[in-house]
């Protein structure tokens, strides 16, 4: 009795940061924030329940606009993502030496070292008006006036594949590590050409490095604020914008709550349309890699 | 001879990495429709080998030809050398009719013909209910099974093994060992099979090469390896011997005598070149060619003597008996201090000898190979 007691203390001391962490940080202010968002404000510190900020987001179109605009480019750069991961993490894990594998996997990981908003100014010196990329055209004679390259969707799209590709690479690189290379052998071995044990063998035996890959790259990209508002000027029309719009710049909670839980409702939606599409679950995916 | 009798044949290959020469002038040719071994310790480049006739390396210089043509230029995917991985290689993402249906769809295979092919293909392993299952769901010995089969779906002119006993357990690969001997006899193909286990390649094998260092020391039956072997390497990798090295006190009438660094005398036959006397000498003895003397024999005191005519005797003390059934084992320390291992017969009777009885070892001359 004594050392099941003292296991089941262990355990409990074990669980409990993690119960906290999720409890206060997750759970708690969630459920504060639907609530927030079912209130509805009649007159002066007077409120209601009701679904009027639910439904005051599907009569704008503007919003609705915003959010599909959020969903389809996140899904673009979650695409050009893979397409530009995949090649990477292969020549990492099954090219690349043993010795040069783990400096290429580090190489991967310093832009990680830097902050989010350096990384962005960074892109910002480059590409303005005045900056390195449009002084150095002007002097090659290749452009006669000063270019903006801010402040468009392409620019946008760039700067959020370049700060997520990391995260699509990690878990591409761990699965397809644990391919042996047999596997590719036997590929080729029985009549496979190139294209045929690519898709045949390679992308099948990844899918759940692909789907885990995809899923954090596209939560993080919907859910991103810095990188599409300082690329992307006021024309980014992102949907955490607007979200953060309605909570300081006009001071309304109640609807900035409600646009959260659209986001996370479209978003996990999304997520699941893809889990359905390719086939996998969260357990064969993103919580195996 | 007419190239087409032979299934494989590799001419003078040679395959360095920087420096190291892995395959180095390697010539044979592999009559159609046999089992084949290539014998050797890890690192002798067997693999390599293997690696040059499935495609998946190129050789500095020499040639393979499949069936008289060669194949230099024609890439992995286009040879027809199908090949048994030695993890198997099986694809965990397919069943096992998707896996064996692979092959023949890369050929471009009818849905019809596939469907025909893969029921005939696992019929002849004997497991024609597993198609629908998946890869995980299969034994050990199953899966060994499936991945010869999907080669064999697509009749290649040779099928490579490369070890692919070695992750079996003891039971399974004796089993398997059977199998493999009675699959390669019911398809009729060229069976090229790598192994480290000389017990293995003598088992199943028309014909074992035994490979060293890069080269091939000895191509022969597994009866040849056995009792005719060419080089000491051979004698001491195939089956087990007892090994002295010596020095020879005199030669004659290819017989040799011979005198160990521990002081015992022997004689021996002369297996590979010529000796002279004073020459370093290596000599082998198979340990089921020593016998316990007869005890009316055993009187003799002395440690090393030639009074049994044409034979070697050589008298000791039992250290231990390795019991092992119809295979067991003694080792006898002999008065010069050195272990020797004689085979012996145990019937469970009085007779049957105990460790610490004093007993004379006896063996004929010619038993003693020397190189």
């Amino acid at each position: 009795m004594m050392v099941s007691d003292g296991k089941k203390l262990g355990l409990f001391l074990l669980f409990t940061p993690f119960a906290l962490w999720i409890g206060l940080l997750i759970i708690l202010p969630h459920v504060g924030m639907f609530i927030l968002s079912l209130k509805e404000k009649v007159a002066p510190r007077v409120y209601e329940y009701g679904l009027d900020n639910y439904i005051n987001f599907i009569q704008e179109p503007i919003y609705w606009n915003t959010l599909l605009r959020t969903g389809v480019m996140s899904l673009l750069v979650t695409v050009l993502t893979l397409l530009i991961g995949f090649p990477v993490a292969y020549y990492i894990a099954k090219i690349a030496g043993k010795r040069s594998k783990g400096a290429l996997f580090l190489l991967c990981l310093i832009p990680l070292w830097v902050s989010d908003l350096i990384r962005a100014f960074g892109w910002i010196l480059l590409l303005r008006e005045t900056g390195v990329v449009s002084k150095s055209l002007q002097s090659v004679g290749l452009i006669d006036t000063p270019i903006e390259f801010l402040y468009n969707d392409a620019t946008v799209v760039m700067g959020l594949i370049y700060t997520v590709v990391l995260f699509m690479i990690v878990p591409l690189v761990s699965t397809l590590d644990g391919m042996d290379n047999e596997m590719i052998e036997a590929g080729y071995n029985l009549g496979g050409s190139r294209l045929t044990v690519l898709r045949r063998i390679i992308v099948p035996y990844a899918m759940p490095g692909i789907v885990a890959g995809c899923i954090v790259v596209f939560m993080l990209t919907a859910g991103s604020y810095l990188t599409p508002i300082l690329l992307g000027g006021k024309n980014s029309s992102w949907f955490t914008e607007q979200i953060y719009d309605q909570f300081i710049t006009r001071y309304n909670w109640e609807s900035g709550a409600a646009f959260g839980f659209v986001l996370l409702t479209f978003t996990s939606f999304v997520v699941w349309a893809g889990l359905r599409l390719s086939g996998q679950t969260l357990s064969s995916t993103v919580a195996k890699s | 001879m007419n190239t087409s009798e032979f299934d494989l044949q590799c001419e003078n290959l040679t395959k360095h990495f920087a420096s190291v020469r892995a395959v180095d002038g390697v010539s044979f040719d592999i009559p159609a429709g046999t089992f084949f071994s290539i014998l050797g310790p890890s690192g002798c480049g067997k693999t390599t080998l293997m690696r040059m006739i499935a495609g998946f390396e190129s050789p500095n210089s020499g040639d393979i030809k499949i069936k008289g043509k060669s194949v230099l230029d024609t890439p992995p995917n286009k040879r027809n050398v199908k090949m048994v991985f030695q993890h198997l290689a099986l694809f965990p993402m397919m069943n096992v009719y998707e896996n064996i249906a692979y092959g023949l769809r890369c050929n471009g295979a009818s849905k019809s013909v596939i469907k025909t092919k893969v029921a005939d293909v696992l019929e002849r392993v004997a497991l024609p209910d597993v198609a629908k299952r998946e890869i995980h769901q299969l034994s050990g010995g199953q899966k060994q099974r499936i991945a010869i089969a999907r080669c064999m779906a697509l009749d290649p002119d040779v099928l490579l093994l490369d070890e692919p006993l070695g992750a079996l357990d003891l039971k399974l690969r004796e089993a398997m060992k059977i199998e493999l001997k009675l699959l390669q006899h019911q398809f009729n193909t060229t069976f090229v099979y790598i192994t480290h286990d000389q017990s293995e390649a003598l088992v199943m094998s028309d014909h074992v090469a035994v490979m060293n260092e890069g080269k091939f020391e000895q191509i022969g039956t597994p009866q040849e390896l056995y009792h005719e072997p060419v080089s000491a390497f051979v004698a001491g990798f195939v089956g087990d011997a007892n090994r002295w090295s010596g020095t020879v006190s005199a030669v004659h009438d290819g017989r040799v005598q011979f005198t160990t660094a521990q002081g015992l005398t022997l004689n021996g036959i002369n297996k590979g070149d010529a000796h002279a006397a004073s020459d370093t000498v290596s000599a082998f003895v198979r340990p089921e060619f020593i016998k316990l003397s007869d005890a009316n024999l055993t009187n003799t005191n002395t440690t090393a003597g030639n009074n049994n005519e044409g034979h070697n005797s050589i008298s000791g003390r039992i250290d231990s008996l390795l019991f092992n059934g119809a295979n067991s084992r003694l080792l006898v320390r002999v008065d010069s201090n050195e272990l020797i291992e004689a085979d012996v017969t145990l019937t469970g009777g009085l007779n049957d000898p105990k460790a610490g009885e004093n007993v004379t070892l006896v063996w004929p001359h010619e038993q003693t190979m020397c190189f």
